[in-house]
Order: C-alpha cells, then structure tokens, then sequence
C-alpha cells in the first residue's frame, strides 16, 4: 500500500492542471488514501506472469485513402470558444515575456 | 393498447404511426405534455427541445403523408444522454465546464436517430462526464427516482432511466463505461443494455474511458431496446473500433424470446453475500422462471471477478486523465481567469478554469489516474490492473465454455437515498461490482426488471451477460423472462410506480 501525502498529491494537481484549493486538497488526501488502498489490491490477484491487457478487442490499424473530404467550417470550430479572433482560437500567453 | 400515447411501447408506437392512427406530431407533443408537467420534480433534462422535436415530427408526418417509404420506428421520440454530442443542442455531459456549449456536429449515433426520422425530445441529466453511480454528481443538480423522489435513479445514467420511467419518453440512449445504462436500469424499473465494445460507434461520444465506454438503448422492454439497438449500431468509419461485423439480430431473437436448452450460468461470486435480501431473492425467482423456460442452469466460477472493481478504478481513471486533458479552457466551453494574477500564462489560466469546472468527483479521478500512469507507480498500479483484465477476459472466456449466457443481479441494493454514499466515493464505486466486468472484457449485458424488494417495494434488476458479439442472446433471455415476469405480474412493473402527477409536490422547475 502507498501513502500519498499532501505534496504529493498538490504536486499531481500540478500535473494534471487543476489549481485545488486548499481546503479541496485537503479532503483529496483522506479520500486518495481510501480509494488507493482498495485498488492497490490488483497487485495481490495471481497476475505474475499474465500478459497486460490494453483493450477489450483485438486492435488492427485503420486506414483510408489520403484523398480530401468535407470538414469542419473554420467558423463551426471557432463557434464555441472562449475567445476567437481572425479565425483563430484566441490564447492567453504561452511565453514569459524574459 | 391504451389510450395514453406515452404509457405505449416504442414498438406500439411504431404500429400506430405505421398505420397512421396517430402522427408523430401527436406522439411527440404528448411526451412533451408529460414532461411539462412532471419533470420538475423528476429532473431527467438538462434540455427539452419542444421545437425540433416537433419539427422533426411534422417532417416525418409530411413524407409519410407523401407515400414515402419510413423507417419502422420514424416518427417515434427519443431522449439522449448529454454526454453525446447533438448539431445545434446544448451539450454539457453533466459538467460546468462545457455550460452552454452547442457542439457544431453530431455523433454518428445521433446521424443515425436522425436519418431513421426519430424526433429528438431532449438531453438528459447525468453525473459529471458519466462518473457516479447517482446523478448527484451532475453539476446541474440530481435526477430523482420515479419510483421514490427522495432515492436516486442510478448513474451515471439517471436521466435517460428516469425519463423511461417517468414516461417522458418512451425510448433513450445512454452510456455504459462500468454500468452506467444498466444500474439506473435495474434500480428504475427500466431495460438496459450495453452492447459488446464496438457495436455502437463512440464517435461524438464524450469519452470517459474509451476502451470500455459504449452507448446502448434505454427502454422499458427488452422488444424496444432491441428495436433501437439496430438503429445505433453496426459499422463506422468515424471510429476505429467500430465492429466491421452485422449488428447481431436482436429484434428476432426478442421476438423469438427462446431459451429452451439453453444454458443459463450462475456467477457464484456475483450472488449472494453483499447481495440485498430482496435483490438476491428476486434473482432466484427469474432464474426459476426460466429454468420453468426450458433453459438449464450450471454454476459457474469467475475468481478474478473479485479483482475488477479494483482494476476498474485504475484502468478507468487512468483513461480520464488522459481524455479530459482536452478541457483545457482553448477551444471550447468555460475560460476562467486566475484571481489576483496579472498578466496569466495559459497554464495558469488552464488551471484555474478546471478547478472552476470541474466537480469533485472528476477531480478524484483525474489525479487518481494521474497518479496510477505516473512513472515509478505505473508497474504497480495501471500495469497491474490491465493484468487483472485479461484474467478477467479469461474468467469470461472459460465461463461461456460452459454456460451460452451469465446471470447474477445488475446492483447490489435497490436505489438509495440521496446523500447517503456522496461522503464515502468508495462505498458508491461498490454499486457498479457486478456490471463492471463485462465493461473490461467488452462482452455485452442487459438488466431486465425482475421485481420489487421485498424489505423496501423498490425496483430490482436482473443482469446478463454474453459472449463478444452475441448480443442476440441477451434479447432472448431478456425477452424469455420479461413475458413470464409480465404475465406473473399481471402487467409490466412500471404499473406499480407511483402516479407523479397525482402528488401535490413542489412548484416545477423551469424547462431550460
């Protein structure tokens, strides 16, 4: 069983982008402990030398023809975002300025 | 046949139209009728469109007044799952952070209701990005049960299970990713079926976790579901996954409603201990009724199935991190600007929209799969679940050695109280230990109703599962049992539901 501690799980936030409060972190930490000890039990079925299972059905590669077809209008795209301009998606900053 | 156009079947429906005794603008008008006046206390919409529905009716009264050759179900309403993406309809999945999004496209299911001429009533209700087993993780607020306003109506499902119940609507389609069509099924008085993975195309889908999610039909007979299931399903370019085969038939097998010799396989960890009283002793009331069918019954063991609430919570939230990192507050749906930060960096915008948009329980999951795929932890967490999948698919492939199909109940209890698991995520995840098997294998299961519980009068739900790409089975027991269930009854279950607009309850609320 894994212990997740309060860093630990602020530091996932981080990674999964999600700017928790904290008294939201705080509850997050009791719940995690809980639902990981229940999962961490996978590793206790006989699953030694058992192959790893991504996908319910076999998966084969699909491919089609590399020839243009309809798609989406600029404008239907553009339709729901926040914020749009020159019939682009208009961004916050994703640079410093230093 | 009653003179209640939406007390009939969806099949009934289909006859009248065909007959013309009625037109579809006369049957989609009485199922908004009924939704006006019961829907504030039940909540099964996030969105009723009374005026494409009634256009898409007046549509198909026009071409079939033209002598125009119909689908058999044209003209017949249909409610579905805000989860999947509707041209020109508000779709939220449940979720703040996609408030007021109108998708520009819709999902081949929906292209498919649509070409069959079947007016869409509306979007239900449902947990946030069909995560709970309540509809009390809906940020829109909870779908109350029909049969009892003060219990939920299973999740993530409930509004499409509600909607059936509630006679809003006598068909829905709903999404299954570890049970999400059958338990609101079973605890609503409703049928349910997820088809094998594959069956129905996931494009348009919002994907939770795309290699176990499928939608399926929502109805109040196996014979509909299985009308409905032939519309949604078979081969998509659109979606890689998509099956290349037919779509099983499962109209004639629900037709044909035949088990005789037909081996019938108990999973002997499915029964039993965590099983309500009443739950487990309408189990074996429909196990003896088709034994009394003609079906034979073995008992079969399935060891890994005790590991696959487990592996579900780990393979599952491992997918979610990865599906919703699109919510990333650029292209579509809520933007939120950081408080007291001048000048924000997109991450921080990114951020702080997502801690605004989305619920506790999306939140849970995000960082419990971000966690499981992160490295050091991944071997032991997410690799270890998908080795307990393919014990899991192998438990499946030796049980359908012996048994045609697998029975066991769909929920562990009856519907609950509202309030009662939203402390405890672990104790709600239990509700889904029996249906989230077939979701990791990919086999295909049903809920049927197989009663009321004795100890609180409340809907129980028989499940069964079938081998990949049998679907036709299910339809078969499904049916075999309904008509024996029925004729026991002395009518269908939902009879026995309380009359919603008999009740003096509060003031409704207003239709968005």
């Amino acid at each position: 069983m894994s212990e997740l501690s309060r860093d630990a799980v602020a530091h996932l936030a981080g990674l999964a982008r999600i700017d928790l409060a904290d008294a939201e972190l705080d509850r997050m930490v009791g719940e995690l402990a809980v639902i990981l000890e229940a999962v961490a039990t996978v590793q206790q079925a006989p699953i030694g030398d058992v192959p790893a299972m991504s996908h319910p059905l076999p998966l084969v590669n699909v491919t089609r023809p590399d020839v243009v077809r309809p798609c989406l209008p600029a404008e239907d795209a553009l339709a729901g975002a926040p914020e749009a301009e020159e019939g682009r998606f208009s961004v916050p900053r994703i640079l410093s300025d230093d | 046949m009653t003179t209640d156009l939406t007390r009939s079947t969806a099949a009934e429906l289909a006859d009248l139209l065909t007959r013309r005794e009625v037109s579809a603008r006369e049957v989609t008008q009485a199922h908004l009728d009924r939704t006006r006046a019961v829907d504030g206390p039940v909540h099964a919409y996030l969105h009723v469109d009374e005026e494409g529905a009634l256009a898409a009716a007046a549509d198909i009264d026009a071409r079939r007044a033209g002598g125009e050759e119909l689908h058999a179900l044209a003209g017949v309403p249909i409610a579905v799952k805000d989860v999947v993406v509707t041209k020109g309809l508000p779709t939220t999945a449940g979720s703040r952070i996609l408030q007021g999004w109108v998708p520009p496209y819709d999902a081949t299911l929906v292209t498919r209701l649509r070409a069959a001429g079947m007016p869409i009533l509306g979007k239900t209700n449902m947990d946030e990005f069909a995560m709970g087993s309540s509809t009390e993780h809906s940020a829109y607020g909870p779908t109350r049960n029909p049969w009892d306003l003060g219990r939920i109506p299973g999740g993530s499902g409930g509004g499409s299970a509600a909607a059936i119940a509630s006679f809003q609507a006598p068909l829905a389609i709903g999404t299954d990713t570890g049970g999400s069509i059958r338990q609101p099924a079973a605890v609503t008085g409703t049928v349910g079926t997820k088809p094998t993975y594959g069956g129905v195309s996931r494009y348009g889908l919002i994907a939770m976790a795309s290699s176990l999610d499928q939608a399926g039909p929502c109805t109040r007979t196996v014979l509909d579901a299985a009308l409905l299931h032939e519309v949604i399903g078979g081969h998509d370019v659109m979606d890689s996954t998509s099956l290349t085969a037919p779509v099983p038939a499962v109209v004639a097998a629900a037709r044909r409603a035949e088990v005789t010799g037909l081996r019938i396989g108990i999973v002997r960890e499915l029964t039993g201990e965590g099983f309500q009283p009443g739950v487990q002793a309408r189990f074996e009331e429909a196990v003896a009724h088709l034994v009394d069918a003609g079906a034979e019954v073995v008992e079969v063991s399935c060891p890994s199935f005790t590991s696959a609430l487990a592996a579900y919570y780990l393979v599952m939230p491992s997918e979610v991190s990865s599906n919703l990192a699109k919510f990333d507050a650029m292209r579509y749906g809520l933007r939120v600007w950081p408080e007291g930060v001048a000048d924000a960096s997109a991450e921080q915008v990114m951020a702080a929209t997502r801690d605004a948009g989305f619920g506790d329980e999306v939140k849970r999951r995000i960082i419990l799969g971000t966690y499981a795929l992160s490295s050091g932890y991944y071997d032991a967490y997410y690799g270890s679940a998908q080795k307990v999948r393919t014990l899991i698919a192998r438990d499946f492939a030796a049980a359908f050695e012996v048994a045609d199909v697998l029975v066991s109940p769909t929920s562990p209890t009856t519907a609950f109280a509202f309030g009662e698991k939203m402390s405890d995520p672990l104790s709600m995840y239990m509700q889904d230990i029996a249906t989230i098997p077939a979701n990791l294998a990919g086999v295909p299961g049903m809920s049927v109703p197989s009663g009321l519980a004795d100890e609180d009068g409340l809907p129980v739900g028989f499940q069964i599962l079938a081998p990949a790409m049998a679907d036709e089975r299910l339809y078969a027991v499904g049916a075999a049992l309904e008509a024996r269930l029925t004729a026991a009854w002395g009518g269908p279950l939902l009879a026995r539901a309380q009359d919603l607009t008999a009740q003096s309850i509060a003031p409704t609320e207003a239709l968005s």
